[in-house]
């Protein structure tokens, strides 16, 4: 019976599909169009122009772009923050999504909202709220103060090296979580207590039950959260004042491109070019863990 | 006893999941706990187990109190209702996986765990994956991944609610034979009452956190002590307003009794073998006729209540409609939570069990 409907419902569908060939396929032949339109003028043109630009005045001039002390000594800090923000954002990401979704305690609703608020607070914002607190007028600033004393240290939370990698903490903040809470729900506990029962340690249940699920999603949470990380302009641009010291990539196009001369624009277009080509690495990695994961599942 | 839950209890929330639960478990017993769906029986399992911690009450077990004992160090083998295999390990690993965190030595876990293969009939499947193998299989690496650290305690929760039908049975069987082989005291979670029967040696029931009865399967069946037990176990018909049946004088007008298809004996009127009995008979109409296999489920009108008996196949055919005579042999009378049990007095002298 069910088999017989399917196949006049077929049959219809066919001739249908016959008399109305022209705008079933226009349609889709026009979105199409204009998805590729869109794409080329929105994003390809775009890099494609960032590297033309670079390349302009011949490989000398890219090289030495590329070998100033200022481009050099961005790369270095953009480097630092990204490498400590994904490996800080990584543990504590592992840690607040293995709460949230293995155990059961009260404010674990407002826990999973805080994770979140980065993405919706403007990243300029996050960068002021830290000069609130650290600057020099900031409340935290004459505790920091006492702890530098003490340790004979001199670290400086705004306008440093430090003060950098925490705004850029902060706004990558929910990438390794926002992927991982999805995918250990669904793995659920039973496996966990399966090998808590059989008497595994809390670190042994990790390493060879939880890890194994989640590998891919974490890895691919890493690579979102370093590709903000390197990226990140806002949350900088208000802790980050000293161009050479502790500019990262990003601000030191601006500050390149704002300088206005000839030379100055098509060096940034040259540092912009990095950024571009990290970026075309993200890509390839997301696209090869994206891949991996799919098929082991 | 060798298990014992002291009056447990339990919240979530507000809602109360173990109410007082109090029973012992005989070391080398196959107890079921049984139950409908929601009743409580998964949180009291996983309170023995230390997955779920009671709110107040004691865990005793082999005469230790166990309540501060983490569940991993209680000496018990779980299985879980979807089995809970480890996806990412093959079959091997899986059952080794107990003896590996207790670091015992590679030559004794590999005798371990071929031991286990070759008593659950999984001999070369070791390096396949979870997903490679059929509900039954699962339920076997599942069985033998609890039993390699050799728990003295094997608890296990719905373990035929992911088998198909047809195999289920198979598998029952094989289990029951299974733990009598290892000899280990166990304990299963079943929502199934022929489950219960067929493969415990006790069954303990179940109802909205309550434990309503433990006994042998036979005298739950026999003796049900609530009115609850005595509705759940076998098919019975429940029956409101109960007046007006001869021999059954004692029962008030309109109580709620129970009948079960076994106490009924419908006959026709020319009847040979059940001439004497006619005076303690009623007479009722059939109104539903339904095949069951290996018998016939009759439904009566009789006194103005629909009574269902059935008939064997071997018997005179019988239409809807027909006359029949329908003598009651008991009845169980309820009252509040009890059922009690009320014999037909016209009967008194007949040897009933030899008809
Ligand atoms: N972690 C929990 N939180 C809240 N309610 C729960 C939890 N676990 C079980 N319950 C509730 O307790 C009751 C008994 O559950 P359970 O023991 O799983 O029943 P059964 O195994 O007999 O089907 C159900 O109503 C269930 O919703
Ligand atoms: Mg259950």
């Amino acid at each position: 019976m069910k088999k017989e409907i399917v196949v006049k419902e077929k049959a219809s569908n066919q001739k249908e599909g016959k008399r109305g060939t022209k705008p079933h396929g226009l349609v889709p032949c026009l979105l199409l169009g204009v998805g590729v339109l869109f794409f080329l003028i929105m994003l390809v043109f775009p890099l494609a122009e960032v590297i033309y630009r670079s390349l302009k005045e011949g490989l000398e001039v890219y090289g030495a772009a590329i070998m100033a002390e200022n481009t050099l000594s961005a790369l270095k800090v953009t480097l630092i923050a990204t490498i400590i923000a994904v490996l800080v954002n990584t543990f504590f990401g592992l840690c607040a999504s293995w709460c949230l979704t293995k155990f059961d305690f009260r404010g674990k609703n407002i826990l999973s909202t805080l994770i979140d608020i980065p993405f919706s607070v403007s990243p300029v914002i996050a960068g002021l709220a830290y000069l609130m607190v650290f600057g020099r007028m900031g409340w935290a600033t004459p505790y920091v103060e006492k702890i530098n004393e003490f340790l004979g240290t001199d670290i400086a939370l705004v306008f440093s090296v430090p003060g950098v990698v925490l705004a850029t903490i902060f706004v990558t903040f929910p990438f390794v979580s926002r992927e991982l809470i999805p995918v250990m729900q669904a793995q659920g506990t039973a496996e966990e207590e399966a090998a808590v029962m059989l008497g595994a340690k809390g670190s042994t249940v990790f390493r060879k039950v939880t890890f194994p699920h989640i590998k891919w999603a974490l890895l691919y949470g890493i690579i979102l959260c370093a590709a903000r990380a390197f990226g990140e302009f806002g949350a900088v641009y208000a802790v980050s004042k000293a161009r050479g010291k502790t500019f990262t990539l990003p601000l030191e196009v601006d500050a390149l491109y704002m300088a206005g001369s000839a030379e100055s624009i098509t060096q940034a277009f040259a540092v912009s070019s990095l950024l571009v080509l990290l970026s075309i690495i993200i890509l390839v990695l997301k696209q090869i863990v994206e891949y991996r994961g799919k098929r082991e599942l | 006893m060798y298990v014992e839950m002291k009056h447990i209890n339990k919240n979530f929330g507000d809602f109360e999941a173990a109410k007082d639960i109090d029973f012992g478990i005989e070391q080398g017993k196959l107890v079921a706990l049984l139950g409908p769906s929601g009743s409580g029986k998964t949180t009291i399992l996983r309170m023995i187990a230390g997955l779920e911690t009671q709110d107040s009450g004691d865990v005793v077990i082999e005469g230790e109190v166990v309540n501060d004992i983490p569940a991993g160090k209680r000496g018990i083998g779980f299985v879980f209702q979807n089995y809970a295999l480890f996806r990412y390990m093959t079959v091997w690993e899986n059952i080794a996986f107990g003896l590996r965190v207790k670091k015992t030595s590679k030559k004794e876990i590999n005798k371990r765990v071929k031991e286990l293969v070759q008593l659950v009939g999984l001999e070369g499947m070791e390096k396949r994956y979870p997903d490679q193998l059929s509900g039954g299989q699962r339920q076997r690496v599942a069985f033998a991944r609890a039993l390699a650290p050799s728990p003295q305690l094997l608890l296990l929760d719905e373990p035929f609610a992911a088998i198909d039908a047809k195999v289920r049975k198979e598998l029952r069987d094989w289990l029951k034979k299974m733990i009598a082989k290892v000899g280990i005291t166990s304990i299963f979670v079943t929502h199934d009452q022929d489950e219960a029967v067929e493969v415990a040696d006790e069954i303990i029931i179940i109802n909205e956190g309550k434990l309503e009865q433990m006994g042998t399967p036979v005298e739950i069946y026999k003796r049900p002590k609530t009115s609850f037990v005595s509705q759940f176990i076998g098919t019975s018909s429940v029956i409101d307003s109960f007046a007006g049946f001869k021999g059954f004088d004692e029962i008030k007008e309109n109580s709620q009794v129970i009948i079960r298809p076994e106490f009924v004996e419908v006959f026709k009127s020319d009847n040979e073998k059940f001439k004497s009995l006619l005076p303690a008979s009623e007479e009722g109409v059939i109104t539903e006729i339904s095949f069951r296999g290996s018998y016939l489920e009759l439904t009566l009108e009789v006194n103005g209540v629909s009574i269902t008996a059935n008939r064997s196949l071997e018997r005179r055919s019988v239409e809807i409609g027909e006359r029949m005579h329908v003598l009651l042999y008991r009845v169980y009378l309820l009252e509040e939570d009890d059922a009690r049990l009320y014999k037909n007095s016209l009967l008194k002298g007949v040897d009933v069990e030899a008809l």
